[in-house]
């Protein structure tokens, strides 16, 4: 995603990248950054929540319009409740097949040991 | 206040995240906004996976399936008045249900029609974009860099596009 912000940024159109990671963003660069801790998936906000998604939003046009150098980083303070319950459920119901090999491969080198 | 950008991940895919080398791009493009938001036309692009259902292909999941360590690099453009209903997602590295139940949580179409009809943007360009974000093992997005970024940001400017919302997943 940092490169597609790039090259839609270089043909100049300003761009606003929100992310759960951004910490990532920043160290490779990305033009604008809004960062904040919800869970994978679930970028502006809970499903339904209209009030929630808009608040995001308006942080994000704020920072597109005040920014003033490339990496402009803002963290929002939101808070996700249940975190517990949250961190197993951003999961898909079963693994991506590189984690399921990665897992797998993990598995036998310990085995191996 | 520093949010943890790693907070939602198990502890060895953390510790992965944090000690990647990365290099940073330099120079950054960077494309100061000219205009009042209020007259600002924008695009939206997430990473979720999306697709509008029987009128185009999911990404290729089948393909991933086989090579665990490739990502379909392709991109689906989504209208500006896609319903709910049309949504669909072919994404393996996250939970889709509550994006299959509102899609405004990755890729806020109905959101940006509120604020346009409310003045606080110009307007919601005709076409958004979705790509999936699994880009191989080791990531790898000479794809979306040389050939799929160029082609949005040429249909974005043909449209007139000010400025774009992007929402990673």
């Amino acid at each position: 995603m940092p490169v597609l912000a790039r090259v839609i940024e270089a043909v100049g159109i300003s761009t606003v990248t929100v992310t759960m990671m951004p910490d990532l963003a920043e160290r490779v660069g990305v033009p604008r950054i809004i960062g904040l801790e919800f869970p994978f998936g679930h970028t502006l906000g809970h499903a339904g929540d209209r009030e929630e998604q808009t608040k995001v939003i308006r942080d994000a046009l704020r920072v597109l319009r005040d920014a003033r150098q490339p990496n402009a980083v803002e963290h929002l303070p939101y808070e996700w409740p249940d975190f517990e319950r949250w961190k197993r459920e951003w999961h898909p119901s079963e693994p991506a097949p590189i984690i399921a090999f990665l897992i797998e491969q993990r598995r036998r080198a310990r085995a191996a040991e | 206040m520093a949010i943890d950008s790693y907070k939602w991940l198990p502890g060895s895919f953390a510790n992965y995240y944090r000690g990647l080398p990365l290099q940073k791009a330099e120079p950054l493009p960077w494309t100061p906004l000219v205009k009042p938001l209020e007259e600002c036309c924008f695009s939206l692009v997430t990473t979720a996976g999306l697709y509008v259902k029987d009128k185009q292909p999911p990404f290729d999941l089948d393909g991933e399936r086989q090579n665990p360590f490739w990502g379909d690099p392709t991109y689906r453009t989504i209208p500006r008045d896609v319903k709910q209903g049309e949504i669909g997602v072919a994404h393996f590295h996250i939970n889709t249900a509550d994006l299959e139940a509102d899609v405004n949580i990755v890729l806020p179409v109905h959101r940006f029609l509120e604020l346009e009809a409310a003045g606080e943007i110009g307007s919601l360009a005709p076409s958004h974009y979705s790509v999936m974000g699994y880009q191989a093992y080791p990531p790898n997005t000479d794809e979306w860099e040389n050939h799929y970024g160029p082609e949005m940001a040429a249909r974005m400017k043909e449209e007139g596009v000010d400025a774009v919302l992007l929402t990673p997943v």
